[in-house]
């Protein structure tokens, strides 16, 4: 019996959960790449950075899950805005070709270092006792984490709106999108907003790390293997829409979880076509402005 | 109104009369890789794989040195052309080796034909997912249709009859593979650089350089895309079709996101919109990745990072790009002759 009210609940549940990860991931590479029109095929490594600074956080300082989100937040954050201004900010005129090359070789670099310093082993996460079991929701029980999940996600995103539609610095980073001439002219630090704002998404990114590796796993192919589902996810929501990136994860994240559930075996090529299609009738993506 | 007067040994038109002659470098290739199937017998199947690798970066080179077309997903064809003849051997339909090649570049041709039509109306990032896309979706597909393509695990011992009736395919020691390939390479090679320097590839280099002048003297700048495209596809599958002649097997590998990064890695290292570039980058890597991906495959992924880095940072041209300014630093700086009389305006 596939179409059992509980079975369509929890699969939505699992789905949304899985999405909520994906969009915390993605939404600050749809801004960096909406923002800089940047091809930044590293996004992914540094998510995986932000795990792993997460699960060794907790490992070797005997810290709490929230800390070592934060630290991880923190600490990834720093370190993406020194590649940004080092190395990015070289490339930013630069074709996608180049960009493409430099952020594919930084995820090598990424990989390789992650498997020298930490193992090329899969690192566990431990889940603190109170995010571990199950829920009673009334009508069903689910997982404990997976609601946690859906809760942060929704939270993130309404502030997310917030800072970017009613925040000074929203408001920079949207004058920047549609037209950056214009708001360097108005007196924008453009230079100053670019790596505030990688920095911050490379940290959303790192937060998606350590919030997914519960049931995405953290091994050193985490950089390349989850790409294509944030690439996807950014260019179907549309460059620089947070709501956009928002409902293309939940939707991804739902078709995901039931396609695995009941089509283990190629059912991924659903998602493919999907997106292929989207972008042939929209290449901009659903939320995104034409260009 | 003024007439340009002829003039045949002005230095431009020596030079455009000359761009296309063979020089004598050319054959360096060639000779390499005959003295190599002579010199190490025991590594032919290693020269076998290396020689399919540049002849599919040369595809690639096609497209996204000459056309500018910035594809992730080049391997769709090189997995199309491949499960064409892996499909038709193992199923008992069609197995020669000759009309099996045509028909594997007949069906990329077709996939790269009918993708380019739809998805070169967009440009930039928008074009680089969609091809993944495509590449990743026709993988997925080799994956659910497992009674036609064997599914994860491909089509092992494919049955493939002596070349030309006579020449047998042995795996043990690949001497045929290797010949094959060679000349096959060879062909397609020549085709290529006929191409590149005709009317057609001047305007493919043209359409790279600036698209919208291109439009605006009228060139049918859509239509010299996806014929582009179309070539580089039907190339690119007659590699896929002889990589799976030459191995007997067939796997998702063949279409995976791997393989479209290994290629786009071995021409970017090389040099691309070069001709040769394809040769430098496929041997670098594939020597490399032969001796040091075994022994410290850490190493080798670090080491290929930083150099991908340092290539899109500083070396754009690749391993011949910085072979030419070194060149250019050593020649001694002679002014270009100048004609006596400058033709007045």
């Amino acid at each position: 019996m596939i179409f059992t009210v509980d079975n369509i609940a929890s699969m939505l549940l699992g789905g949304m959960a899985a999405g909520m990860v994906l969009f915390i991931v993605s939404v600050g590479l749809s801004v960096t790449m909406g923002l800089m029109g940047f091809a930044n095929l590293a996004h992914g490594a540094f998510a995986m950075l932000g795990g792993y600074i997460v699960v060794l956080v907790m490992r070797h300082w005997g810290v709490g899950f929230a800390l070592a989100l934060a630290i991880s937040f923190v600490l990834t954050a720093a370190i993406s805005m020194v590649f940004e201004r080092l190395l990015y900010s070289r490339l930013y005129k630069a074709g996608e070709l180049d960009q493409v090359l430099f952020t594919i070789g930084l995820c090598f670099v990424f990989i390789a270092s992650l498997t020298v310093f930490v193992g090329p082993e899969n690192q566990p996460l431990t889940l603190p006792d109170a995010l571990r079991g199950q829920l009673d929701l009334g009508l069903l029980q689910y997982r404990t984490y997976s609601i946690f999940l859906i809760v942060v996600g929704v939270a993130i995103a309404i502030g997310l709106w917030f800072g970017f539609e009613r925040t000074r610095f929203g408001a920079q980073i949207r004058a920047a999108v549609d037209n950056r001439r214009m708001a360097e002219s108005l007196g924008i630090n453009i230079d100053r907003l670019f790596a505030v704002t990688f920095g911050f998404g490379s940290g959303m990114a790192a937060l998606g790390g350590g919030l997914g590796a519960e049931f995405l796993g953290l091994d050193p192919q985490y950089a390349l293997k989850y790409l294509v589902f944030f690439l996807i996810v950014v260019s179907v929501g549309g460059l620089g829409s947070i709501a956009g990136v928002f409902w293309a994860s939940l939707i991804i994240g739902v078709l995901d979880f039931v396609l695995k559930k009941y089509l283990p075996q190629g059912g991924t090529l659903f998602i493919y076509a999907l997106a292929i299609l989207l972008l042939l009738w929209r290449p901009q993506g659903l939320f995104g402005k034409p260009a | 109104m003024s007439v340009t007067p002829h003039m045949p040994d002005h230095p431009a038109a020596l030079a455009l009369a000359r761009r296309h002659s063979l020089r004598w470098w050319e054959s360096l290739p060639w000779i390499a890789a005959l003295a190599f199937f002579f010199a190490y017998p025991n590594h032919l199947g290693f020269g076998t794989e290396l020689l399919i690798m540049v002849l599919f970066a040369i595809s690639l080179d096609l497209a996204l040195g000459y056309a500018g077309i910035i594809t992730l997903g080049h391997a769709a064809f090189f997995g199309a052309g491949a499960y064409t003849v892996g499909i038709l051997a193992h199923h008992g339909i069609w197995n020669e080796p000759l009309t099996g090649l045509a028909l594997a570049a007949l069906v990329a041709a077709a996939v790269g034909f009918l993708s380019g039509l739809v998805l070169l109306r967009t440009t930039g990032l928008t074009f680089l997912m969609l091809t993944l896309c495509t590449m990743l979706m026709l993988e997925e597909a080799a994956n659910l249709g497992h009674h036609w393509t064997g599914g994860f695990d491909g089509l092992p011992s494919l049955n493939i009859p002596p070349l030309f009736g006579v020449f047998e395919f042995n795996p043990l020691i690949p001497k045929t593979q290797f010949l094959y390939v060679l000349g096959v390479l060879f062909l397609c090679f020549l085709f290529v650089r006929m191409l590149a320097y005709s009317p057609f590839g001047q305007g493919l280099t043209g359409i790279r350089e600036n698209t919208l002048r291109m439009h605006a003297v009228g060139a049918p700048v859509r239509t010299r895309l996806v014929v582009c495209y179309t070539i580089s596809a039907a190339i690119a599958g007659i590699a896929g079709g002889i990589w799976a002649q030459a191995n007997a097997y067939v796997n998702l590998g063949t279409l995976g996101l791997d393989r479209a990064a290994t290629v786009l890695i071995i021409l970017v290292l090389g040099g691309f919109g070069r001709l040769y570039g394809a040769f430098v980058g496929a041997v670098a890597y594939m020597v490399l990745a032969h001796f040091l991906s075994k022994i410290y495959p850490t190493a080798w992924q670090l080491g290929l990072g930083l150099l991908l880095v340092v290539i899109a940072l500083f070396a754009r041209g690749g391993m011949l790009g910085i072979g030419e300014v070194l060149m250019q630093r050593l020649r001694p700086k002679i002014p270009p002759k100048e004609p006596a009389s400058r033709p007045s305006p």
